[in-house]
């Protein structure tokens, strides 16, 4: 008797569809999920929008008609359905202070901080990753004790105190970077003037149109936030490299490469590596969308117009939808940057992919 | 694979050229000599347009950019004429008549008429935005003002719904809200949404279109902007070519910036940054006053404060000096009535000091035992510092005070609901003149829950302040000046002996500045900087 046939099995194309399909459904779901959140933080902060609206002189004639304008006087789930409603449709509201649309205020600070962060994330992957590796390699020995102890001190020092005493020295008593803010005044004030801004990030535009000076002037203000952070993210990143590696090391196929005569360095930075770098990705990623979130303190210190020092400004003078429309983003990021760890892992990890 | 050796150099030329890269700029980074470079917090900043900026920052750049029929001289603080050459009152105090000057041009090149006059007024007026309120006062709405105001020529007819005091107009005049602008340009710029224009609101926003020393070249919100001298300014050319402003929300930032010579003036400092600038021979502090004033309010609704000489304990219980001298060093001065030092009428006399036996025998006068005070206080570091210091001396005297915390919004809540205990809270005038303050913390038509009168800070406090209702609107009808100066000073003595208000402190200002710049006023309380004046 000849066996049953078995089921066919779904195609290749099928099953990535499925599995996109899931992930953009969970996607959805934790970006209601994120909405729902900010909503009631919103509301339930002791922060009353129509008083920061209508400010001290306001009468209660004023106050009961900008209630009514704002719908507050609606249902809670209501007030829920008309945010999610108008979010979806790219309406993060309008910035009270400013009464402009939020999403153009956000638009106009992110490149500044997505400047920022990816030139701190690229520095902290160059030096954290591989100090890490070599700690790994090298237990217990001075090299580890140093890496451990500066990982250490980047995780406890509080970012405002070596903001402040980066400034003091680099650039007060040295005089080796630039200053707060992103540019020289000389420089700022042709900047918009002189060069097409395509993507907002002072030092691509400046490339992209050739003027290597203000390229120079540029680095030199974004060098010492951009080093603050990455040193932040280095610690992170070493400590977990450190850590990864330490055990992969330990496994069989590493032992079995090594009795073949593998050369070390290739056991180490080949073979180990490669598998070391899936859960590495989500430390990256993590680290990368923390300081996209506007290392907050950094940007008031160095008067950075990102998208942390938006959120604080905004904060504190209680305008709530440019607090939320900010957080959005940052939600929106940190959930972009999940997908493209979970899409890098299969790109890494064969097994992932099944 | 790539060699080590390979690696290391390309390594070292990265280092290298990055260093060459940030070495000049950062070694010979100084202001350029004709621009003026200032970091500020400017993140106060909602609009440019002068019939809609009321923040101390949008008001500064307003005062560079714009002019007004009257103008408050930089140097003096005193009144003189604007883009209005002169200017008559008819006898029944209700008609003005400005001629305009001759030969003045707005950035555009236009030239300024009565009719660019009337029509910046009665777009203020039918605006309608957030400072607009000053121009109310005159009967001036979005019905009436057409036929209020007119101009033809060089002559401007005003006229006002009451005989006030000329100089309550004419201080009324010197604000941001009655800058004058250029109707032409403006008109070009006027969206339409849904038939309705916004008279040119969204442009202005972010451009200037007026008489000023300056043009607006280019503005960031939270980030800064650039301002250019235009030749020929009716007062004089501006000395320095151009300002850069830049937006430094951290003080102790600021500080550096200063003492490097990256900005030649730093505007928000703190006095800790002050104190850390003392002996820099290539900085100097700047001092002086500006219009907003700390007090202490007391809700009658707690029959205690409706007892004189319980008021009076309280009032001999703080510490005004000590704490201006510590606590609050170089952020305050002390103060004693309602009306800030530069106004018309403001008294300087300091009749209050600590004095806790004092105190202890009004408070044993007084007949209440054991009194207990909760005091409000919004929840930032100076608040509480003054809170703990009057708790601490009022404690002496044998007054518990209990503080009760919260953030500034939800306690601006509480407090027009007439719900708190006692507040410490602070008062910004609204324009230049007496009645601004006179008005909110003197007067009170209503005092009945129902009234709402939330304007009023008397009202606020459950304070009837009887007959000085009738006073402060008697003193804003005084044509006499001389008289009227009188009757505010009569006022102010009155309120500070009776009222639950306890006015402690001024707000004072320290501004650093480069040795080499002079000529930098900040505009003291009842006006806005002055960058044309500036030399460096």
């Amino acid at each position: 008797m000849e066996p049953a046939s078995l089921p066919a099995e779904p195609s290749r194309l099928a099953r990535l569809l499925r599995q996109l399909g899931a992930t953009a459904f969970s996607l959805c779901i934790t970006f209601i999920g994120l909405l729902a959140v900010t909503f009631v933080i919103s509301r339930v902060v002791p922060i009353d929008p129509v008083t920061s609206i209508l400010g001290n002189r306001a009468s209660q004639a004023q106050i009961d008609d900008a209630r009514e304008a704002l719908g507050l006087n609606e249902p809670m789930w209501k007030q829920f359905g008309i945010y999610l409603g108008d979010t979806l449709r790219g309406d993060l509201g309008t910035s009270i202070r400013t009464r402009e649309p939020v999403l153009q205020e956000v638009g106009q600070r992110f490149p500044a901080t997505l400047e920022l962060a990816t030139l701190a994330t690229l520095l902290g992957v160059l030096i954290g990753l591989p100090a890490g590796v070599i700690a790994a390699t090298r237990p217990g020995s001075p090299y580890d004790q140093a890496v451990r102890l500066i990982g250490l001190m980047g995780y406890s020092m509080p970012v405002f105190w070596l903001g402040l005493i980066g400034l003091l020295l680099f650039y007060g008593t040295l005089g080796w970077v630039g200053g707060p803010g992103r540019l020289d005044a000389v420089y700022q004030m042709s900047y918009d003037f002189e060069v097409t801004q395509y993507t907002g990030m002072i030092m691509l535009d400046t490339a992209l149109n050739g003027r290597w000076d203000m390229f120079a002037n540029a680095f030199s203000h974004i060098i010492l936030p951009a080093g603050i952070l990455a040193y932040i993210s280095m610690a992170y990143i070493s400590r977990m490299t450190r850590s990864f590696m330490m055990n992969e090391l330990g496994q069989e196929y590493i032992t079995t490469a090594r009795v073949k005569g593998m050369p070390e360095r290739r056991v180490v930075w080949v073979h180990a590596l490669k598998n070391v770098m899936v859960p590495l990705i989500t430390v990256i990623a993590l680290s990368y969308a923390y300081l996209l979130e506007g290392a907050v303190l950094t940007e008031t210190i160095f008067a950075w117009p990102g998208l942390g020092s938006y959120i604080t400004d905004a904060l504190q003078v209680a305008d709530m939808p440019a607090v939320l429309g900010g957080t959005v983003v940052v939600g929106v990021a940190y959930i972009g940057l999940n997908m493209l760890s979970d899409l890098l892992y299969r790109l890494v990890d064969p097994r992932a992919r099944t | 694979m790539i060699h080590q050796p390979m690696l290391r150099r390309v390594g070292a030329v990265a280092i290298a050229a990055l260093m060459l890269g940030t070495a000049p700029a950062a070694l010979f980074a100084e202001t350029p000599a004709d621009t003026l470079v200032i970091a500020s917090a400017i993140d106060d900043i909602v609009s440019l347009d002068p019939h809609e900026a009321y923040e101390f920052s949008g008001l500064d750049l307003v005062n560079n950019t714009y002019d007004g029929l009257v103008e408050i001289n930089p140097e003096t603080l005193q009144l003189e004429p604007g883009l209005a050459e002169s200017w008559t009152v008819a006898e029944d105090g209700m008609t003005y008549t400005f001629k305009m000057k001759a030969g003045i041009t707005f950035s555009s090149g236009n030239p300024v008429r009565a009719e660019d006059a009337a029509y910046s007024l009665q777009r203020a007026v039918k605006l309608n935005k957030t400072p607009a309120f000053i121009l109310n006062q005159f009967g001036w709405t979005a019905e009436t003002v057409d036929s209020m105001i007119s101009g033809a020529g060089d002559t401007l007819t005003i006229k006002v719904d009451k005989p006030y005091a000329p100089t309550f107009l004419y201080n009324c005049l010197t604000a941001g809200v009655a800058s004058i602008v250029d109707a032409e340009t403006v008109k070009t710029h006027e969206v339409v949404t849904d038939g309705v224009s916004d008279m040119g609101n969204e442009w202005l926003k972010t451009n200037s279109a007026g008489t000023g020393a300056y043009i607006l070249k280019s503005f960031k919100a939270n980030e800064g902007y650039v301002l250019e001298a235009r030749p020929g300014y009716w007062r004089g050319d501006a000395k320095i070519a151009k300002i850069f402003m830049q937006h430094v929300p951290e003080a102790a930032t600021e500080r550096l910036q200063l003492e490097k010579g990256d900005v030649d003036i730093a505007r928000s400092m703190t006095p800790t940054d002050v104190a850390g600038l003392e002996g820099n021979a290539d900085v100097a502090i700047q001092s002086d006053v500006g219009g907003q004033v700390y007090y202490l309010s007391f809700n009658q609704k707690n029959e205690n404060y409706k007892n004189a000489k319980f008021l009076d304990a309280m009032r001999w219980a703080i510490d005004y000096q000590g704490m201006a001298d510590t606590i609050m060093k170089g952020a305050v001065i002390p103060h004693q009535a309602f009306l800030p030092q530069g106004y018309l009428g403001a008294l300087d006399d300091l009749p209050y000091s600590l004095d806790i036996e004092k105190a202890k025998a009004l408070l044993a006068e007084s007949g209440i035992t054991d009194p207990k005070v909760t005091l409000s206080v919004r929840n930032s570091a100076d608040r509480m510092d003054v809170a703990q210091s009057i708790q601490n001396t009022f404690g002496q005297a044998g007054i518990t005070v209990e503080l009760k915390t919260g953030e500034g919004a939800e306690q601006l809540k509480e407090y027009r609901a007439r719900l708190h205990d006692a507040t410490l809270q602070t008062w910004g005038p609204d324009y230049p003149d007496p009645n601004t303050n006179s008005s909110t913390f003197a007067e009170n038509p209503d005092n009945s829950d129902e009234a709402g009168n939330t304007g009023y800070l008397a009202w606020r406090n459950a304070y009837d302040p009887g007959e000085m209702t009738a006073e402060s609107k008697a003193a804003v009808l005084e044509q006499d000046p001389a008289k009227r100066v009188e009757m505010y000073a009569a006022l102010q003595q009155k309120h500070r002996q009776t009222s639950p208000f306890i006015v402690m402190f001024q707000q004072a200002r320290q501004t650093g500045v480069r040795a080499n710049v002079k000529g930098f006023y900040t505009g003291g309380a009842v006006d806005a900087a002055a960058y044309w004046l500036a030399t460096k």
